[in-house]
């Protein structure tokens, strides 16, 4: 997982690539570049190599260092390895106030883990996160396209039991989400 | 019950769709701007209304939008700020995700008004999903001839796209969203040039929230002057609150600006009152940014007054005793929450998320995250309180953007109101000496 070769976009996702550089005036294609690094993050295994960020600077014709600038800055590309399934755990404010702490506990109990940690079947990672605009569900997690609210123990591990059965990498570019607003 | 305006369709099953949308009386703004009006005419109806920006800052939207060049042979863009990211706000993403066509008929008529034919919306990151949602919807309006070239067979065109963020709060303010827009770090720029002279790719720029956006609809349709008549003074029309925190019925409720705290907490119609039968402590009114306040202070002004939903009501008093509307981001916190330690969260979400721009914020947001956090948790040294509010002090008023002065004012409010529980938080030996 941690090296990376013959770095390429399905033909789907070059597909989507394009259509997204279209949206932007000629010569303003860089403004693709966030999109780009979700659909890259969720092609190739989760995470942004430096193989992956050139490879997108190729495709942009833009520095690799204007995309390392990019994907160190922003919160959601992992530029480390992750477990198919990120658990983001949201704490701000009205999510610890809910009950966001016995959320982090009860998961990493759980699976063995604390946060920034992944479990050794490489199955699930733990993250703390902040504010995902969810205050009224508290407490929740993101796990890829999906927000799972008003968390309780039973429903953290049916949720988690769903995941392992399914055993797919997670992504926040997926179609098939659950949201509970 | 108070008037709604924008999400009084939230229960219709399928109203998310174009075709029951349009059955309860959706795009008839496109219709009657694009076919009966001018964008003159319109942007002096939004003038009209009073309308003031609901991400937050409150400015007023008509003015805002006849601020925008328009040289000739240049383009111009309206960008939706739908970056919500301010803690105990999420009433942008329930209106996006309830009813997506609200937001892109908004978006179809202000730009008309705007004279704009390429817009965005710039949505966060971690909505990715609610992205799709607006996608499909702008998709069906493409199909139905309210999107693209020669709108319901007029002369105008309109491109409507939605990009995605990476996960940056700081990209809520508005020259950052450009920069991140533009595939950039959300490095927020310094103003003037303000983005209605240079903007997206350095050409004249609107951005508005979602919230902003959406009452444009009501406001074509209803008239600017009747628009005004809801609501109290300056406070015109209605407003999404985001409701959460130690509440029985947290949740998203739009209601006519003027109404009561008192009701707004209590009622069954909104809150329901406090969780557990427990008594209110606190409350941050408007977003994690603005002040925190008591209980006591949150009902009734510092002269006895009912405070009142409106952004004058909630800001009376000044920091003294006041707070502020915000984004409407209403977090309630009951008899036994450890103020300190809510403090402490949010001091570790404004450090997280300062773009390290500028040193008073990168560094000052980081030192309050460690002070604040060895106060709650009972580690504190009776200095720590004074030097808290000496980083605060700091920090405000001497950054680029505001996210300097929103993360020194939760600090400053916490220990004008509730000094004597960070106190006691200090362990005594300390104290003696």
């Amino acid at each position: 997982m941690s090296s990376q070769k013959n770095i390429q976009f399905s033909e789907e996702a070059m597909a989507t690539v394009n259509k997204i550089i279209s949206r932007y005036p000629e010569g303003k294609h860089k403004s693709a570049l966030l999109p780009i690094l979700h659909i890259a993050q969720a092609e190739f295994d989760g995470w942004l190599s430096p193989e992956t960020m050139d490879y997108v600077a190729s495709i942009l014709k833009i520095q690799p260092v204007e995309v390392y600038e990019v994907a160190s800055f922003y919160s959601m590309y992992n530029l480390k390895p992750v477990g198919k399934c990120l658990l983001e755990v949201c704490r701000t404010s009205s999510c610890w106030a809910r009950g966001a702490d016995d959320v982090v506990n009860y998961i990493g109990k759980k699976l063995n883990i604390k946060p920034g940690e992944t479990s050794k079947d490489g199955m699930f990672s733990l993250k703390t996160v902040e504010c995902l605009g969810s205050c009224g569900t508290a407490p929740m997690m993101q796990v890829g396209a999906s927000f799972h609210e008003n968390l309780t123990p039973e429903k953290i591990d049916t949720i988690l039991d769903n995941y392992r059965a399914d055993g797919r990498r997670r992504s926040y570019t997926d179609m098939d989400y659950k949201n509970t607003l | 019950m108070g008037k709604k305006l924008l999400i009084h369709n939230e229960h219709v099953a399928n109203i998310h769709t174009l075709e029951v949308y349009k059955q309860h009386g959706g795009y008839a703004s496109v219709e009657k701007a694009i076919k009966t009006m001018t964008p003159e005419a319109i942007v002096e109806e939004v003038k009209k209304s009073g309308l003031r920006g609901r991400g937050g800052a409150g400015f007023p939207t008509g003015m805002k939008w006849s601020f925008l060049a328009k040289p000739e042979g240049v383009p111009r863009y309206l960008v939706c700020n739908a970056d919500e990211s301010e803690p105990g706000t999420f009433k942008d993403r329930y209106l996006m995700e309830k009813i997506p066509h609200a937001l892109v008929e908004g978006m179809i008529t202000s730009s008309f008004a705007l004279g704009v034919h390429t817009a965005y919306i710039y949505i966060r990151g971690e909505y990715f999903y609610v992205s799709r949602i607006l996608e499909k919807a702008i998709e069906e309006a493409y199909a139905a001839g309210l999107l693209g070239k020669n709108i319901l067979g007029s002369d105008y065109s309109l491109d409507l796209y939605v990009q995605v963020g990476g996960g940056a709060y700081i990209c809520g303010e508005e020259t950052a969203l450009l920069e991140s827009l533009e595939g950039k770090r959300g490095n927020p720029r310094i103003k003037p040039p303000f983005p209605a002279i240079a903007g997206l790719y350095g050409c004249p720029t609107v951005v508005n929230n979602v919230e902003t956006i959406a009452a444009v609809v009501p406001i074509v349709m209803m008239g600017g002057d009747e628009y005004a008549k809801i609501g109290i003074g300056r406070s015109t029309g209605t407003k999404l609150i985001s409701a959460s925190g130690h509440i029985n019925k947290p949740g998203v409720y739009e209601i006519e600006l003027g109404l009561p705290v008192e009701e707004f907490v209590y009622s069954e119609e909104y809150c329901g009152g406090i969780w557990k039968g427990k008594k209110m402590k606190a409350c941050i009114p408007g977003g994690s940014s603005v002040p925190i306040i008591p209980a006591e202070l949150l009902l009734k002004t510092a002269a006895g007054e009912p405070r009142l939903m409106t952004y004058e009501s909630l800001s009376d008093g000044g920091f003294a005793t006041g707070s502020m509307l915000g984004s409407g981001g209403f977090m309630v916190y009951d008899e036994d929450t450890s103020i300190p330690m809510n403090l402490y969260t949010l001091n570790r979400f404004y450090h997280h998320e300062s773009c390290g721009q500028c040193s008073p914020c990168r560094e000052g947001t980081g030192w309050m995250e460690k002070v604040a956090h060895r106060l709650a948790e009972g580690h504190g040294k009776p200095s720590d309180i004074d030097l808290l509010w000496d980083i605060q002090k700091r920090i405000e008023g001497n950054t680029i953007c505001p996210l300097g002065d929103a993360a020194a004012w939760p600090v400053a409010s916490a220990i004008r109101h509730f000094r004597q529980e960070f106190e006691a938080l200090i362990p005594k030996k300390e104290v003696a000496h």
